[in-house]
């Protein structure tokens, strides 16, 4: 067990998971600060990339075996969550990825913000509040990085619907033009 | 690590004078900002006391579009990220998606590509040191010496892949065609002229006394900080990390050629050094591109996979040594025929990172400069 493997981290921290199908290593929310400095301190040198995922509320079906030794399908619900996915490597020991994971809910998502940890977090995470709408606590200059300001909703969630027009803005002639459109004014 | 703070400023004081910090915003369509991008400037005087850079003009979230379409779908809309350097795009996509469905590349393939991708270099370096000299004020000339060479090999990929810049020649498990007959001989003889190419600029250039006064000394970014702020690619090596995916992933087979990592000793990381690095790394693209034309076997030129293909559910990332840095591509495959997540790691975008760190407290045209020396692509920063 070398020090830069995750089961290291594991044994330090054990509230952290392991998450085997994605082969990531899963934050507490409370700590994810915490670890990040240790990490930081044992040769983490280097967050390559840092992105998010969403998933959507999904029913899932497994097959189970019930008391009587029959198979039954079950099917439960997985509430949706966004995931912040980080790429750590080692410049010092050559080594790597060690994948994190923060997980949040979809409504109102949190997550630690970990550029003062890394700076090169700083803009991967700004473009994950701006493309998925996940508030990072910590965050020196959270703003739009890739979207203008002064637009509304998260294009990277799964269930965004993009408007008729972008660029649509009330103007002083809107009442008068939907009067014309009604027939009422005679231009 | 902390950010840079603001330098310490004094308005000039006079009686009957209003004086205060001269607000520009630079671009989106300044000459020297490499495409539509916009640095908000704070001066006092010449002084740079606050930057902050703005993008976005060219996004069109490539990344949605790819998970809407099948794996091989968005094979050419990498092209267009970075669109100097198109085939090295189409190598970390297809590096990365050979994670999920394991195809076995032949032996032709990995070393066209390997010629291909160090072909890209040389024209990125060369373009990019190219249009460094034309920030620094010379203008058109030293520009047109980089792009003669460029067009040289820029001839090569259309005889090649039928595109100029916009290749689309990299598939899963190898490449779209073989190349056309003689087209190795072409190449040989471009990369056995190149070095006499290379010693001219480098006596016009190195040693020019106006190069050395503009560029040493000017944006310095020591190794901590480029380390922490991910800074990769040349510009990590600038500032003297020895750091080399080619060396340190060994991705294809670039474990079976000898080369050089050029980098510095790490005191300055300035502006001159990463124009210098650059220089070096073409010397060692044409020792790479000088063995792998000697030992390129003949045979197939793609592995069998078929056109859509549903990989089983798992997590990848592949990343190569792109020439403006590390380019990485994240997937998760989900079971079905198009990505569940695409995402592309753009070394340009986080190279700006450090932008304002290395402006503050310089001169507004150094800033300029600066900017050219980090290359950036706006195509690869907006996505």
């Amino acid at each position: 067990m070398s020090e830069l493997s995750h089961e290291f981290l594991l044994k330090e921290f054990p509230e952290a998971q392991w998450d085997e199908a994605a082969g990531a290593v899963i934050l507490p929310a409370a700590n994810a600060r915490t670890i990040a400095e240790w990490l930081l301190a044992s040769g983490w040198d280097y967050c390559s990339n840092v992105t998010g995922v969403d998933y959507l509320e999904a029913e899932v079906k497994e097959k189970t075996t019930n008391a009587e030794g029959e198979t039954e399908t079950v099917t439960r619900t997985e509430p949706g969550r966004i995931d912040v996915v980080y790429h750590l490597y080692s410049i010092a020991n050559k080594t790597g990825p060690l994948v994190l994971k923060q997980r949040t809910g979809r409504d109102g998502a949190t997550a630690e913000s970990l550029t003062p940890v890394w700076r090169s977090c700083d803009l991967q995470e700004r473009e994950v509040y701006d493309l998925f709408g996940v508030n990072f606590k910590g965050h020196p200059d959270q703003r739009r990085i890739l979207m203008w300001d002064e637009f509304e909703g998260h294009p990277m969630r799964r269930d965004y619907s993009e408007p008729f027009d972008y660029e649509w803005e009330p103007t002083p002639h809107a009442e008068i033009l939907e009067k014309h459109q009604r027939g009422k004014v005679i231009i | 690590m902390s950010t840079a703070t603001a330098p310490n400023y004094e308005l000039l004081q006079q009686e009957g004078l209003e004086t205060s910090l001269l607000e520009i915003s630079m671009g989106p369509h300044h000459p020297s900002t490499h495409g539509v991008f916009r640095m908000d400037v704070k001066l006092d005087g010449e002084t740079v006391v606050e930057l902050r850079p703005v993008f976005g003009y060219l996004h069109r979230n490539h990344e949605k579009l790819a998970e809407n379409m099948t794996y091989l779908s968005s094979m050419p809309f990498t092209d267009r990220l970075d669109y100097f350097n198109s085939m090295t795009n189409n190598w970390a996509y297809a590096l990365a998606a050979e994670k999920l469905i394991e195809v076995e590349v032949p032996e032709r393939a990995e070393y066209l590509r390997v010629i291909m991708a160090e072909l890209t270099r040389l024209v990125n370096h060369v373009t990019l040191v190219g249009f460094f000299i034309n920030d620094l004020g010379a203008l058109g000339t030293p520009l047109m010496y980089a792009f003669r060479e460029r067009e040289k090999i820029l001839d090569l990929f259309e005889q090649a892949s039928g595109a100029r810049m916009m290749c689309n020649y990299f598939r899963f498990g190898g490449l779209r065609n073989d190349v056309p007959e003689g087209w190795l001989d072409r190449t040989r003889e471009l990369v056995d002229r190149f070095p006499a190419f290379l010693d001219e600029y480098e006596q016009l250039l190195c040693e020019n006394e106006i190069i050395l006064s503009r560029t040493q000394g000017v944006g310095n970014l020591s190794r901590e900080l480029a380390i922490n702020a991910g800074i990769t690619g040349p510009m990590l090596r600038a500032s003297g990390v020895n750091y080399d995916l080619r060396k340190v992933d060994a991705y294809g087979i670039y474990d079976r050629f000898k080369f050089r990592v050029p980098y510095t000793d790490g005191d300055t990381g300035d502006c001159y050094d990463r124009f210098m690095i650059r220089m070096l790394e073409m010397r060692e693209s044409v020792a790479i591109l000088k063995q792998a034309l000697a030992d390129i076997p003949e045979g197939d030129i793609i592995g069998k996979v078929s056109k859509v293909f549903k990989p089983k559910p798992a997590e990848v990332y592949g990343r190569i040594e792109g020439p403006k840095g590390e380019l990485g591509f994240y997937l998760i495959a989900d079971g079905t025929t198009k990505p569940y997540r695409y995402r592309v790691r753009p070394p340009s975008l986080i190279n700006l990172t450090v932008l304002r760190d290395m402006c503050l407290g310089g001169k507004i045209a150094d800033a300029v400069i600066i900017l050219g020396s980090i290359d950036i692509v706006l195509g690869e920063v907006d996505r």
